[in-house]
């Protein structure tokens, strides 16, 4: 008896050191490309690839150059830009997903479900299809050029009721229980909202602001029919991708290696410190009881 | 598991082959249920709004027939049964609409009604004049034509229903003073916008950028899928016109002015459309669970790190990652420089540059980046599975993997269906993977319009559109991209709901 327990904790050892090793090689694989990135924008040797890993010589220029040689490319002026959409986008985005949400949760009318249908549809049609008439609207109203980030402040959040699925799934699971206390005290709707569902909603809103703050970081198309070739409107997606073009690769790839860095580490810090709240929210829908 | 069971035998099945079964027997149902989404849904919807407008219909005759003068001048003046009852906010409210749709028309929309039917007929360019100079004209821009004219038909839509509405509340306020009722006040109507209307309040604001945004340009395309919009029609310079179904012809089968095989094309870009997104899908899917299990296994330590690990690719921008993946992979980046100076290959591994070995680097990296999203969802999931059932199984002598088949596997695929569907969807229109990786690459000659191997759909319209200015082509296909995800996702979306109650987990 006492043979077995020994010989069954041993299978317990081994399975756990091969997980071990399982999991060093996968974080090695994962964090591989990060690690290359940080190298590489630290390398002093010009070029995209080096045929040795580690670099020949150190250094921060690529580091300085960003912010002092704006000759070419204005890294400083597009970090502002889309530092700024992005603050815009989350505080107005946040308010829409969690109005619509809670209007398709908590409340019932006639075309509830006809609008929720139509939503999960519209949100399969390609995006980029509809630039061309997006474009010449905001031109309309004269959102365009000068006013260009203004006009795409307004493209990000114009279509953000669409994602209201994550939010309205973590509504669902607040006790409809609590509505009904407060609206026999005499609340009205617009009190069980303000008063009750958002007090309750921390993990929620907390993932929808972290959700919109990271997505104008790495959007490019509008952003680039926007700016319309205009360095001073780009936002750090179409600014980088620039810096990889054909022309300037060789000269710049060390530096949009310092530059990716730099996106990263603020919102990675953002990331890791709220990430609690990211997993309730994705999880909060889905999960029920 | 494929073939027809009878009922005993469903209910010998353990839960895992009743998943199994379900979901097969779903994916030959779907046919089916797609043809029966245009015979029978559609019709039915058709009826239904058939019997809305009846209803309008018979509102208004009432309202003709039995209606005071007050509510007949209604008609055309909107508001004045109310403000001559004394309802000031309703009143106020639909006669500045009357005012600004008019004004709308006369100084603004008008002049483009007339010009839908041709889209233009004066060209940009110099034109000769009696004293032998040529004038300069700027001509019609179809573009504009089209965009505004369509606005403003949409604006005259919006104009009948708020005339209906308008004759609706007028007859109602006749109705209620001559039964000696209160009419509501001001105050009322608003308070209510807080309460009883407060779905009106909320989703205003939302649903008029989705309309204007989404939605307009929707029918936008559509109408451009008519027309002859490409490179040699391009305005403001040229001008385009209708074409009828020219184009769709061009997609199914014919050819257009140039010698390329649209059609082709577009159904092989379509299959590799749908095997792309299963693997995308479900490697995903299966290998981010086992990696959530092995970490959330009893005994393993430091379980934050590893999951901290993971974590960093979705907090890094996909377009760093990606754009970075793309440098490291090509012929002469980082990986092939180090494979070869340590001396494992002799010359460079084409991992984007091979159509084939590109088509599983691209599904490889998509695991890269999808496994942390999988990982996560998983975990907080696992968590939940009460922990009684482990020690039963274990005590009934099932082994980990035989528990990993019974009882984790069916309850992930129970709780995380909505999910799985959303990500196959939306690995569909994939977009950033594809194009910031290979952008497509290689390109070949026997597909049309600059596609590539790697090209799903909507990379393929990004480039009609971008290079190649094929508007109306590109239409044409977004519009069948559209049908095809619209329809499936419609019908899994709205069965799985009731799948998911009949199938009571356990």
């Amino acid at each position: 008896m006492a043979k077995k327990f020994r010989s069954k904790k041993r299978v317990e050892r081994t399975t756990n050191i091969v997980i071990y090793v399982i999991l060093t090689l996968i974080s090695i694989v994962w964090l591989f490309p990060f690690f290359y990135l940080v190298i590489q924008s630290l390398r002093a040797e010009q070029g995209t690839a080096t045929p040795y890993f580690w670099p020949k010589g150190w250094t921060f220029d690529n580091y300085i150059k960003l912010f002092t040689d704006k000759s070419i490319f204005n890294f400083p002026r597009w970090y502002g830009t889309t530092l700024a959409i992005a603050v815009v986008v989350t505080v107005i985005q946040t308010i829409i997903v969690l109005v619509t949400s809670y209007a398709l949760s908590r409340l019932r009318f006639k075309m509830r479900k006809p609008l929720m249908n139509l939503m999960l549809v519209l949100g399969m049609f390609p995006g980029f299809m509809s630039m061309t008439a997006i474009y010449f609207l905001l031109k309309l109203v004269g959102l365009t050029q000068s006013m260009g980030l203004v006009g795409l402040v307004l493209v990000y959040v114009a279509s953000s009721c669409m994602g209201y699925y994550i939010c309205k799934g973590f509504f669902d699971t607040i006790p409809k229980s609590l509505d009904e206390a407060a609206r026999i005290d005499g609340a009205n709707r617009h009190t069980v909202f303000i008063k009750i569902i958002l007090p309750l909603a921390k993990p929620i809103i907390i993932y929808t602001v972290l959700t919109s703050f990271m997505a104008p970081w790495g959007e490019y198309m509008f952003a680039s029919l926007m700016a319309f070739g205009d360095q001073s409107y780009y936002n750090v997606a179409v600014g980088l991708k620039e810096m990889l073009a054909r022309e300037t690769v060789t000269e710049y790839f060390t530096r949009f290696c310092a530059a990716a860095v730099l996106i990263s580490i603020p919102i990675t810090a953002l990331f890791m410190w709220l990430q609690k709240y990211y997993v309730q929210g994705v999880t909060g829908g889905s999960v029920k009881g | 598991m494929t073939q027809q069971v009878s009922e005993l035998e469903y209910l010998k099945m353990t839960a895992w082959q009743k998943f199994c079964y379900k979901f097969v027997a779903f994916f030959k149902r779907l046919p089916l249920l797609f043809v029966n989404f245009f015979k029978v849904t559609i019709p039915n919807a058709a009826k239904k709004l058939g019997l809305k407008f009846k209803d309008m219909g018979l509102t208004i005759g009432r309202a003709a027939k039995y209606g005071d003068w007050k509510t007949r001048t209604s008609f055309v003046l909107f508001g004045f049964s109310q403000l001559t009852r004394k309802q000031w906010l309703r009143g106020i409210l639909f006669l500045v609409f009357e005012l600004v749709f008019i004004l709308y028309m006369a100084l603004f929309g008008g002049q483009y009604l007339g010009l839908m039917g041709t889209l233009g007929t004066v060209e940009t360019g110099m034109i000769e004049t009696d004293d032998g100079y040529g004038k300069y004209v700027t001509g019609d821009n179809s573009l504009l034509i089209l965009l505004y004219g369509l606005l403003t038909i949409l604006f005259i839509c919006v104009f009948a229903y708020a005339w209906y509405k308008n004759i609706k509340s007028a007859y109602l306020t006749q109705e209620i003073v001559e039964a000696k009722q209160n009419l509501a006040t001001a105050k009322q109507d608003i308070s209510s916008l807080l309460d009883e209307q407060y779905h009106k309040t909320l989703l205003g604001i939302p649903l008029a950028g989705l309309t204007i945004f989404t939605i307009i340009p929707i029918i936008f395309m559509v109408f451009l899928a008519f027309t002859n919009y490409d490179l040699d029609h391009m305005p403001p310079t040229k001008l385009f016109t209708w074409i009828g179904w020219k184009n769709f012809s061009a997609v199914f089968g014919g050819h257009l002015a140039q010698a390329e095989n649209f059609g082709y094309t577009f159904a092989k870009l379509l299959l590799w459309t749908v095997i792309w997104a299963f693997f995308a899908t479900f490697s995903n899917y299966i290998l981010g669970m086992i990696v959530a299990i092995i970490i959330n296994k009893k005994g393993i330590r430091l379980k934050k790190l590893w999951r901290t690990v993971l974590v960093m690719t979705i907090a890094v921008p996909q377009f760093v990652s990606l754009l970075l993946m793309s440098q490291m992979l090509s012929d002469n980046g980082a990986i092939n420089n180090l494979l070869i100076s340590w001396g494992w290959i002799s010359k460079p591994i084409k991992f984007l540059s091979d159509g084939n070995i590109a088509k599983v680097s691209i599904i490889l990296v998509n695991i890269w980046i999808g496994i942390p999203y999988t990982m996560l969802i998983c975990t907080g999931i696992l968590m939940n599975i009460p922990e009684d059932l482990y020690e039963s199984a274990r005590i009934d002598g099932a082994g980990p993997v035989k528990a990993f088949f019974k009882i984790t596997l069916p309850y992930m695929l129970h709780v995380t269906a909505p999910y799985l569907i959303t990500q196959f969807i939306g690995n569909l229109n994939n977009f950033n993977v594809i194009y910031l990786l290979t952008g497509g690459n290689p390109t070949t000659l026997s597909y049309a319009g600059n596609a590539g191997k790697t090209d799903l759909l909507i990379t393929w319209l990004y480039k009609l559109v971008m290079e190649r200015q094929l508007y109306g082509l590109a239409s044409v296909i977004s519009i069948l991209m559209f049908i095809i995800t619209a329809v499936v996702s419609l019908i899994v979306y709205n069965k799985s709901g009731s799948v998911k109650n009949e199938e009571e987990f356990m």
